[in-house]
């Protein structure tokens, strides 16, 4: 089995992440990291980037906006039910 | 927040059911739980609130008005996603005259790939920060990224597409999405370990 570079440890690093690399290739990407501090420290912080962006709520949108949407939706609602032209 | 307002954990099928077989207030209530998301995706993208809000609106009107088109292969969530990215792609061409960078634009390789920051990060950011805060360095980081990528990673990683809807969505090889989105994952990575590093800390400190 040939030794992974960190360089190709990178270019896969979305195939280890997202846990798509086939068997041989997971592997050899899991051996790498065990074994590459820096490799190890670029997956933990690429999880936790993904997992804070997945965890935050978006803000509340404008009180003005919500009611300009509603005030809309309820015209068109009013206007006839889905599929139908208006 | 509420986590019940998080698209994983709420089934939304019941409404969608509902909303489909004619109750306005079950689509009503679809799109109160979905407008903060979609108005964020909107901004984002078209980096312009007064586009934003006309996504948003275009956006659930076509959605109602073509909701005997949905077929439910997808989520409804998706659906929409899909709806509000062409809205606001259509926003950006129209104001291709500006500055505003093309999501075709060819992509330098390379450079972008670099990691610079290897560093642990200082406990957990999402108790270190308040809540607001804590989204403004966070939205803050997506729109610096170039627009290429940070429409594939908003796509990818918060709205939870797969690699071939995002692909068809943006019209884009899945190689190209793959590689945006790896770029932008870094990116994005690097940027925020800049703000949440143990200071003075190196790897090997860690060990």
């Amino acid at each position: 089995m040939f030794l992974l570079t960190c360089k190709d440890f990178l270019s896969e690093l979305n195939e280890y992440l997202d846990e798509t690399a086939d068997p041989e290739l997971r592997k050899q990407l899991e051996q790498h990291v065990n074994e590459c501090p820096n490799c190890w420290v670029v997956v933990d912080t690429t999880k936790k980037t993904l997992q804070i962006y997945k965890h935050t709520e978006p803000q509340d949108i404008p009180e003005r906006v919500h009611r300009k949407l509603t005030e809309a939706l309820e015209r068109r609602i009013a206007a006839g039910p889905p599929g139908r032209a208006f | 927040m509420s986590s019940t307002n998080r698209t994983d954990v709420f089934d939304e099928s019941p409404l969608v059911e509902r909303a489909r077989a004619g109750d306005a207030r079950a689509f009503t209530e679809l799109v109160n739980r979905y407008e903060r998301r979609i108005f964020r995706l909107a901004k984002h993208i078209t980096q312009n609130e007064e586009d934003a809000e006309d996504v948003l609106q275009e956006t659930f009107l076509k959605a109602y008005s073509h909701l005997n088109e949905f077929q439910g292969q997808s989520k409804f969530y998706t659906w929409i996603v899909r709806i509000a990215v062409n809205e606001s792609l259509m926003k950006l061409r129209k104001r291709k005259s500006d500055r505003m960078v093309s999501l075709d634009e060819t992509i330098d390789t390379g450079e972008e790939t670099v990691v610079r920051e290897i560093a642990v990060w200082d406990g957990n950011p999402e108790q270190r920060y308040s809540q607001e805060e804590l989204r403004q360095i966070l939205e803050k980081a997506v729109d610096s990224l170039r627009p290429p990528f940070r429409t594939v990673f908003l796509l990818r990683d918060v709205e939870e597409l797969s690699t071939e809807e995002t692909a068809e969505l943006l019209e884009l090889s899945i190689p190209a999405v793959k590689s945006r989105l790896l770029r932008a994952r870094l990116q994005l990575r690097e940027k925020l370990t800049r703000l949440f590093k143990r200071k003075g800390d190196d790897v090997f400190a860690y060990l």
